[in-house]
């Protein structure tokens, strides 16, 4: 009997299948978020430089409220644009 | 022990030995205080995200301090908003992952990813590990804190 991993399929079977969001402070560790670092905040915003939701992101809500205050630091420095367009 | 950051943009039109004298001014104001000085990082000439008062760059500062009390920090804050050297600035109390995220900043600890690599040098013979140290010292310090996947 063929196993699975010999079947070649026509359509990729992952085709579909959601991919699980996790939270990238809780999976590697990352404890501090640093207001002065632009190009690690820049993930967390659209390209209008606001903020993503946790529904995209998958932080969680513990470190949503960090990068969220992070982002807001780095507005008041002129680190990150408070409005503009096309900031990737 | 109480542990702060505050960052300041000084004006960069001044000329360069007043922009240190400026930064100093501040750093001897905290030491008078009578807190410790950690660091005192020179973060350099930047472009502003946006213009402030019609400067589109400035010379962005960064000194980490120590203290018993916080009673001095408004003291420091309106000398900081009176000065017009200074176009912007924030005060910010570290917590414990903070400051060790700063020391390891310092260490160059940050933006290294410790790969399998790394420890196979480590356990490798000494010609092996004196190669490897000279790299992460060449690398930027300014790099995402740990490997990250972009996601969306």
């Amino acid at each position: 009997m063929a196993s699975r991993d010999d079947i070649k399929f026509l359509s990729n079977p992952k085709i579909g299948q959601k991919r699980t969001k996790y939270c990238r402070f809780r999976k590697f560790g990352i404890k501090y978020i640093d207001y002065k670092d632009p190009e690690f905040l820049v993930q967390f915003v659209n390209e209008q430089g606001k903020l993503l939701p946790r529904r995209i992101t998958g932080n969680s809500l513990k470190y949503q409220r960090k990068v969220s205050a992070a982002v807001k630091r780095a507005r008041h420095l002129a680190i990150l644009p408070f409005v503009t367009d096309l900031l990737k | 022990m109480r542990h702060y950051e505050v960052t300041f943009i000084v004006d960069p039109v001044l000329s360069g030995d007043e922009i240190k004298t400026t930064a100093q001014a501040y750093v001897d104001m905290l030491q008078q205080e009578g807190c410790t000085i950690v660091h005192n990082d020179e973060m350099g000439l930047r472009q502003l995200a946006y213009p402030i008062k019609k400067r589109n760059s400035g010379v962005y500062y960064c000194v980490e301090f120590s203290s018993e009390t916080g009673a001095f920090i408004p003291k420091v804050e309106l000398a900081l908003s009176r000065d017009e050297r200074i176009m912007r600035f924030l005060t910010v109390a570290l917590d414990k992952y903070g400051v060790k995220y700063n020391a390891d900043k310092r260490a160059g600890l940050i933006g290294k990813k410790p790969t399998a690599k790394a420890v196979a040098t480590v356990e490798g013979e000494g010609v092996a590990t004196k190669k490897a140290e000279p790299a992460p010292k060449a690398e930027p310090k300014a790099a995402a804190p740990a490997p990250v996947q972009e996601e969306e």
